[in-house]
């Protein structure tokens, strides 16, 4: 499961920068996660509240902006949704896609006090 | 102390909160009250960038990285074993090997006379780069043409993190079902090369190849495919044949 390594980095970041701004306290945390990135957005939650412990994000609310996939058939050009599963154009079959969106994996901003 | 990463000992895994580089868009009030900070940082990037570390240190030495990748018993441990019998004498090899727990690989790839580092990941379940980029200390890598890192068994998480590799190198046996490229995409996009191994077990299974090569395509259209036994040897001059080419041109860059 490497969504643990994941959201040890969302604390390191997120700590990192609350000490460099002087904040006392991380109210919540916003992470942008696409859909084609290979992390498992529920298995973020589900590790969150065991890598926040004793840091200033205890008790942080961790907010997920989801990423839907996007994609262009380098065969047609139409520009397609794409998810981890999707290998062919759903206009015509082609199977080169060029992916636009939903790699994703990043931390957006914080709210801290 | 670390000079790349900023660790105070090789080999382990804890928190850098300095010297990163960083795109912060901070906010300067000094009120202390509720306010809202941009961070627009990426997840992975201190991973890449000691992936690109690694990277420029491979390159100032000509050194031709594979990352090799599959899940567990496909069989990569006996690819390597027999490719570094088969070639050592013409190639200067250095082996890391990943698993979780034991040193049994590293042992199989030491009785072979190839220089080895065992890397355990505990609880984890692929290498990073910080792994690999304090691995390589045990080796002189001006001295290494190439270095081949078996990464830990895993068709899911190695394929989010860069080690630095020239190529990822996937590797699926025949014994597992031919459909696993549809079913791990992200890990058969991310390789470069498939070797489909184990095929001397083929007129027992009923193991569709064409169809698994038609799968593997379907997910990574780019991607090349060889078909060998690394016990039997079938297959396998067409995989050094790829190998002394890598090497080549990593040489003339």
């Amino acid at each position: 499961m490497h969504e643990v390594g994941i959201t040890r980095s969302i604390v390191e970041i997120a700590e990192r920068t609350a000490r460099e701004q002087g904040a006392a306290r991380v109210l919540s945390v916003t992470v942008a996660i696409g859909a084609l990135s290979g992390v498992v957005p529920e298995a973020v939650e589900f590790c969150f509240e065991a890598c926040t412990k004793e840091t200033l994000l205890e008790g942080t609310r961790l907010v997920i902006d989801r990423i839907p996939g996007k994609g262009k058939c380098r065969q047609c050009d139409a520009e397609v949704p794409l998810d981890p599963y999707t290998f062919s154009c759903p206009a015509c079959g082609g199977f080169d896609l060029e992916r636009l969106q939903g790699e994703e994996l990043q931390i957006i901003e914080m709210e801290v006090d | 102390m670390c000079i790349d990463c900023g660790c105070a000992t090789p080999g382990h895994d804890h928190s850098h909160h300095h010297d990163e580089t960083h795109g912060h868009d901070h906010q300067h009030e000094h009120d202390h009250g509720h306010r809202t900070i941009r961070i627009g940082e990426d997840l992975l990037a201190k991973n890449d960038r000691l992936a690109r570390r690694n990277r420029e240190a491979f390159a100032a030495r000509g050194v031709f990285v594979l990352n090799l990748v599959s899940s567990p018993g496909s069989g990569k441990t006996s690819i390597l074993e027999r490719t570094l019998a088969d070639l050592k004498n013409q190639v200067r090899f250095a082996v890391l090997e990943g698993d979780q727990q034991t040193s049994n690989d590293a042992d199989r790839i030491a009785a072979t006379g190839v220089p080895v580092k065992q890397i355990n990941t505990g609880a984890g379940c692929h290498l990073d780069a910080h792994m690999v980029g304090h691995g390589v200390e045990a080796f002189a890598l001006g001295a290494t043409d190439v270095l081949l890192i078996e990464n830990v068994g895993n068709l899911v998480c190695p394929a989010a993190f860069d080690l630095g590799e020239d190529h990822k190198v996937a590797v699926l046996s025949v014994t597992e079902g031919e459909d696993k490229p549809v079913k791990y995409p992200q890990m058969f996009q991310a390789a470069d090369l498939l070797l489909i191994n184990k095929i001397d077990l083929l007129p027992y299974l009923r193991f569709d190849i064409e169809q698994c090569k038609a799968f593997a395509r379907r997910v990574n259209p780019q991607v090349r495919i060889l078909e060998l036994s690394c016990q039997s040897g079938e297959g396998m001059q067409a995989w050094y044949d790829w190998l002394a080419e890598g090497v080549k041109a990593k040489k003339a860059k």
